[in-house]
Parts: structure tokens; sequence; C-alpha cells
């Protein structure tokens, strides 16, 4: 049999002791009841502390089971409490972009709409919260494809579907950009979903960077897109930069609220 | 693409809100550059006493402006105006010259003149200055809470009637104390906060001398009423005379008209409502004020300079959000208030559950102060998503019973509501609020309806903006919910709502009993 790590051993014994009530300890208690040096103790006992399943105690020193502990078997996050975590910022996108905004999250076989700011004009639109995207093909999907694991095998075993002529559908050029993806941390859509509609997303990490969501701008590809000079080189489909940049920071902005307050 | 938003000039707003007070920097969009935060102690003497350290307060006030100024990035010069909001008809006292209180403020939720109110009333009852005020005589209101503080605080009468004393709600305490306090400060109110003391008469804008009387505030003592967007005087003095000495104080409105402002409701009719704890709901009544047979309190909206004052009616409901953390800390079914809307998806209706809230009594339009909280209608098949659906729906009915009551009144039928507050993020709620109300709900794209709308009158103050056009042009619809449910299940659910509202009625068997 395969030696198992002995610093995880020790740490589980750790949390074990740890267990049961309200129980808090001192950190020669710890040290004494399995037997190791104080200072082995200590490194253990900071490790998992950092990691957030052991509290110390300010006044006293002792130390106690950490939230994180209890968060571990129900983790995952409420979709509704990231809405409302990113309502003012996708509003701020909205306005400095001019674009509507949406927030998706991994439905299943797709992205689950889970918030939508209007484009900020005075045109009639409609709330398309609770509408299923693409994964393959749009930004927000993509991004999703990119940075979560779940959703990468998700889109590589499912039927990639052919909606434009500028769809990615080939599984190696999907996953180049995929890859480009992640190298650049956004992705687009040009076209690729809808014709005359681009797209441009970011991913948004909880505090333990793991990939909760994603969040992005909708619009017509004339407004979304750098307007070309006749006769210019390069890709008529290059997004605007400074929308790129508006994505990132918002995205960058749930994610710092998210990680901020760890309950 | 117009992300200009660090090209000045800006406008500063304070809000000096119940439980914090904050600053927020505006660009001429509307948008918000820098904002900062403060929270102040809240003090709790007695069972129902809720108090402010007014000192603490004002040093808050000035720590969040120099720290939404500093983030901004920006200096005296890019300031055009000062505008502020505040919590309503909570009161204060104190010395004009030393500029000490002479006792804590008394917080708006503070119950202590329920007796004093009751006394008040004499054989009329609560509408005894209704006619003249728009108010009941209910413990809130500034005026009796003035009264307590003179007839508790030693000596504090025999100072008042020498002149040395000066009343004031927060507005009055903040302008006094930016305009230099003891040396010149400017004691003024807005007809806003005016309008929540029970004191002032509606229909002339000035103190009601009759009332003041009775109430038994001594008139020398009250501050000078002033319209809500004009100049009052200069920041000066102090700490942050260093920063912004100089720059207009333009602005004062109570919170609740701050969001009014803020949502753009300047014609007759429209109608906007801030879900929090509680929910405040309030309409545009234009240049009438409309007395309510509803229970609905009669209010000044707005007063832009020389301009004729805009009118509102209000209804406010206790429990809303504070519902939400009740399932939350309470019962434990939710560990978020986001997760109401999860539990509440998992299921397609309410499973024939109604929960009505009156967790201190039912308020407007019922005003029974005997009535206790109900669940009705339960079955076997109740789960908790089901009691999670009630419990979003029960904001959404006691909306509609505001709706009703205002359309009532007004003859002025609701074409559509702007939302703002914490509880717009609920999808579902706003969804539920549009069909039970067959109205389209609106929530604009900034939230901070409140501390825009006190901007927006300190910019037109000073010709930052030059007409309310202009402000109904920065207004952005970020989501609206349009009704989808058919007419007979919302006939048939606003039937079933009323038949529980009925059976929390009459819960406490003698009306003054307490809790």
């Amino acid at each position: 049999m395969a030696r198992n790590i002995q610093s995880l051993e020790r740490a589980a014994a750790m949390l074990r002791l740890l267990a049961g009530g309200e129980r808090r300890l001192g950190l020669s208690d710890i040290a004494a009841a399995l037997g190791l040096a104080k200072g082995t103790a200590h490194g253990i006992l900071r490790t998992l502390q950092a990691e957030g399943f052991v509290e110390q105690d300010a006044a006293s020193g002792r130390y106690q089971l950490g939230a994180e502990l209890l968060r571990l078997g129900n983790s995952y996050l409420d979709v509704h409490e990231l809405r409302a975590r990113a309502l003012v910022w996708t509003d701020d996108l909205a306005r400095s972009s001019g674009e509507a905004v949406y927030l998706g999250v991994l439905h299943q076989q797709g992205v689950l709409i889970v918030h939508h700011v209007f484009r900020p004009d005075d045109s009639r639109q409609v709330l398309e919260v609770g509408a299923m995207q693409p994964l393959h093909s749009t930004a927000l999907g993509k991004v999703l494809s990119a940075y979560d694991p779940v959703a990468h095998s998700e889109v590589t075993e499912g039927e990639r579907k052919e909606f434009t002529a500028r769809t990615v559908c080939d599984t190696e050029d999907f996953e180049s950009l995929l890859a480009l993806t992640r190298a650049r941390g956004y992705a687009a859509d040009v076209e690729e979903t809808w014709e005359g509609v681009a797209s441009v997303a970011a991913p948004i990490h909880d505090r333990h960077r793991m990939p909760v969501g994603a969040v992005g701008i909708t619009g017509a590809v004339e407004r979304v897109c750098r307007k070309q000079e006749p006769g210019e080189p390069g890709d008529p489909g290059e997004l605007r930069p400074e929308l790129i940049a508006a994505v990132r920071d918002c995205a960058r902005a749930v994610s710092r609220d998210l990680g901020a307050s760890r309950f | 693409m117009t992300d200009a938003h660090t090209a000045g000039p800006f406008i500063a707003a304070i809000d000096q809100g119940t439980t914090s007070s904050r600053c927020i920097v505006f660009d001429k969009d509307g948008r918000i550059v820098a904002v900062d935060q403060k929270e102040h102690e809240q003090i709790f003497p007695k069972p129902g006493w809720v108090e402010h350290d007014a000192n603490e307060i004002w040093r808050n006030v000035q720590d969040v402006v120099a720290g939404a100024v500093s983030k901004a990035g920006i200096t005296r010069d890019d300031i055009k105006a000062i505008g502020i909001t505040n919590q309503r008809e909570t009161t204060l006292l104190w010395d004009k010259n030393t500029g000490e209180p002479v006792h804590n403020a008394i917080v708006w939720q503070d119950t202590r003149t329920d007796a004093l109110c009751k006394e008040l009333g004499r054989n009329v009852g609560q509408d005894r200055f209704r006619r003249e005020t728009g108010l009941p005589l209910a413990s809130y209101f500034a005026g009796p809470k003035a009264r307590w503080l003179l007839d508790n605080v030693e000596g504090l009468r025999e100072r008042a009637e020498r002149g040395d004393i000066l009343f004031g709600t927060m507005d009055t305490w903040v302008i006094w104390n930016l305009t230099g306090g003891v040396n010149g400060g400017k004691h003024v109110t807005d007809v806003t906060n005016a309008s929540r003391t029970l004191l002032m008469n509606l229909h002339e804008m000035r103190w009601d001398e009759r009332i003041c009387n009775s109430i038994g505030v001594p008139m020398q003592m009250l501050p000078e009423i002033r319209s809500s967007a004009e100049v009052y005087g200069e920041v000066t003095g102090g700490k942050l005379g260093d920063v912004l000495g100089g720059i207009p104080v333009a602005s004062a409105l109570g919170d609740q008209q701050a969001a009014l402002f803020g949502q753009t409701c300047f014609a007759k009719g429209e109608a906007k409502s801030t879900y929090g704890t509680g929910t405040f709901m309030l309409m545009n009544t234009g240049g009438e004020a409309i007395n309510s047979y509803s229970g609905l309190l009669t209010t000044v909206g707005y007063q832009i300079g020389d301009q004729k004052p805009v009118y509102a009616l209000e209804g406010s409901i206790a429990v809303t959000g504070s519902l939400v953390q009740w399932m939350r800390d309470q019962m434990g079914l939710i560990n978020s208030a986001a997760e109401i809307e999860t539990l509440a998806s998992s299921v397609e209706d309410n499973g024939g559950a109604y929960f009505v809230p009156a967790f201190s009594g039912l308020f407007a339009p019922y005003w029974r102060s005997d009535a206790r909280g109900v669940i009705a209608g339960l079955t076997r098949y109740v789960t908790k998503a089901h009691i999670a659906r009630a419990v979003l729906e029960a904001t959404a009915w006691q909306t509609r019973e505001i709706t009703d009551a205002m359309t009532k009144d007004s003859g002025v039928e609701l074409t559509a509501l702007k939302v703002d507050g914490g509880m717009t993020s609920n999808n579902l709620l706003m969804q539920t609020l549009s069909d039970v109300l067959d109205a389209p709900v609106v929530r604009p794209m900034v939230a901070e309806t409140t501390c825009l709308g006190a901007a927006y009158a300190a910019g037109l103050a000073v010709g930052f903006w030059t007409s309310t056009d202009d402000l109904r042009a920065n207004w952005r619809r970020a989501a609206e919910w349009t009704p989808r449910m058919d007419a007979e299940t919302r006939d048939r659910e606003y039937k079933n709502w009323l038949k529980a509202v009925e059976r929390s009625m009459g819960w406490l068997d003698d009306t003054n009993a307490e809790e």
C-alpha cells in the first residue's frame, strides 16, 4: 500500500480533535494530544487557518473549527446571492458601455441568464432572466467552458450546433479558442450565435478563485466592434478595447465583492 | 461610450440615515464617482426607546464627506454644491451658544411619546391635527418628541423660552454645523422635513401657532422653513472648512422624498416604492395636498426654490425585508436573504398559504394595533418553499393595498411603479409585484436614489442642472417587469389575501395592550 501523506493525516487528526460541540483548544493541548512538537503543530494549524478550516480566538489564542468547514458540504454559491452582489456593478457596466449586460451561470448543458440589465437607451426591452444560451458560441458560455471544468466537459461532450457561418464547431479549433480565452481573461462572440450581434464576457471568481459565473455585454456588432478604416488590415471583428476593459473591470469588482465578505 | 466620469464638476450628497451616514459624489450624468460611509451607534436606553448621539453623527458626517471627496480625488473647485437627505422625524435640541446637544437625538422609531400623543388627541383622537398637518398624532413625528425633551430635561423649558435652545431634525443639525455652527450657522429646515413635525401647516408652509401651543413647543426654537432646493449657506469653519470651505449647501429632503426626487417622479400620479427593512411608497399628487381617508399620510414631496410646493401621499409597510430576515434569523429556513428567491422558486405557487406579517399590528391602510401575524391556509401539502413564496407575496399584496388606497384618495390610477432598495434584486418578488399590481414595475439604473435625489436638488439650486427635464434625461431603465398573471387568478388571490388579513385582526383583546 502506498504511504499516506503524514502532514495531511495530522491535519485530519487535528480537525477531529476540534470537532464536536463548542470545543476550543490551545496550541499546547493540541500538540500534546497528538504527540507533536509545538512547532510542527503550529505549522499545520496555521495552514488550516489560512484555508479557513480552523479559526483562532483573538482573545484567548485558542483554536476552533472554522466556518469554511460548514460551507464545504453545501458550498455552491446561490445564484440569487450572486445577482444581489453584482447589481451595482452591472448597472454601472451598462451605463458606461451603453450596452445590455448579462450575468450567466452554468446550468445543465447551457448558460442560464440570472441577471439582465437593459441597454440604457429608452427602447423597449424584455427582461431575459431565466433564458438559456448555448455554451459553445456565446461569450458567456465560452468563459464558463474555459474556466469551469464541469462546463468544459458538458461542452466537449455535447453537440455544438452551427448557428452562423462564424460559429466555431471543430473540436480542435474550439479548444484553442478556450485556451485563448484563458490566456486573455475574456471571451468574445462576434456573430457566432446571432447575425449582427456581438458580445464580450469575463469570468467571475469567488474567494477561492473558483469560477462561479460570467458577466458580459451584448449589442449590435457595429457598436461593440471597432470601426475599421477602408482598406485597414486586421480582423474586421475586432472588439473595442474600452469595452473589453469595462467588462473585465466589472467582473473583477463582482469577484472582489464575493471575496470581501466571508459569510 | 461615455466613461468620462472623472471629468468634473460634481455634486456631493450627504445621506444622514438611521444606521449610518454616507456621502456620495455624483457626476453630471448622475453616475456615482465615489462613496464613503460610516455607521453610528444605536442607543436603546429602555424597551421601545431609540437614541442617537448627535455629536457622533456630526463627526461621522465630516469624516464621510472628507472621505468621499478624497476617494474621488477631487478638490473644492470641482464640487458645485452639497445636498442633504436624512432620516426623517429624528429630533434634536441643542444649545445655540455652545453647539452642545442637550440630550441624545430621539429617533423616529422611538415610541416614548405614545402616551403623550394619546393625551394630545384629547377627545378628538389621533386625527386632531390631520387637516392642518396631513398627519395623525403618532409617536414617529418630531413635535411631540421635542415636547418630551422639554418636559424631561431639567431646566430646558426655561432655557428654550429664553431663546438659548434650537430645535432641529437631522437636516437642520447638519446644515447648522456645516454653515458655521455657533459662528453664524444657518438654522433652517426644508418643507419636507418640516412636514413631518406635526407642527407645520401643510397648506401655508408655516409653523402653525395654535398647534405649537397645543403640543407645547415654543416657536422661537423652531428653524426657518425653506424650500428643498436653494442655497442655505456655505460650508464654513471646522474640519470641512479647510477642505470644502465656500461650497454652497443647497438642498435638504427627507429620505423618502429624496428617493421620489431621485426617481424623477416629477409628474402627478408618478410613484416610487423603496423596498428595504420596511417599505415606503410615495405618490406625487402635484400642487394639491390630498386629504387621505384611507389611512395614508399627506406630506410635502418637494419644493424647488420659489416654485410652488409639490405634495405627495405616503403609505408605509412596516414589515417587508424584515420578514425575509425573520425567515433567515428566527426560522433558519434560509442562509442569506437572497436565498428566499431560490427556495420560493422551487415551487410554482403558494400552495394555498398566506402570510400576514402583522408583527406589530397592521399599518396603512388598516391601522389596527390589535392585529398580530398569521399564516393562513395551512394543509399537510404546504412546504417551507410555499411559505417562502407566501413571504414574497405578502410584500406584493401589501403594496397593492397601498396603491389601492392611493387610487381611492387621489383618483389617479397607477400607470407604473418605480422601485428601488435592496429587495429589487429579487427577481421573483419584482415579477410578483407586477402581477398583483397589474402594472409595470420599473427599476432605475442607479440604486442610490436617495442620495441622487439630494444631489439633484442641490444641482438644480446652483444651476448645475437647469431643469427637471435635464434630470429625467439622466434616468435610465435597468429592468422592467410586466404583468403575466391572468385577471381571474389575481382576483382570487387578492380575495384570499384579504381573508387572511381579516384573520390577523383582533388578536389582542385590549387594543391598548402592549406587545
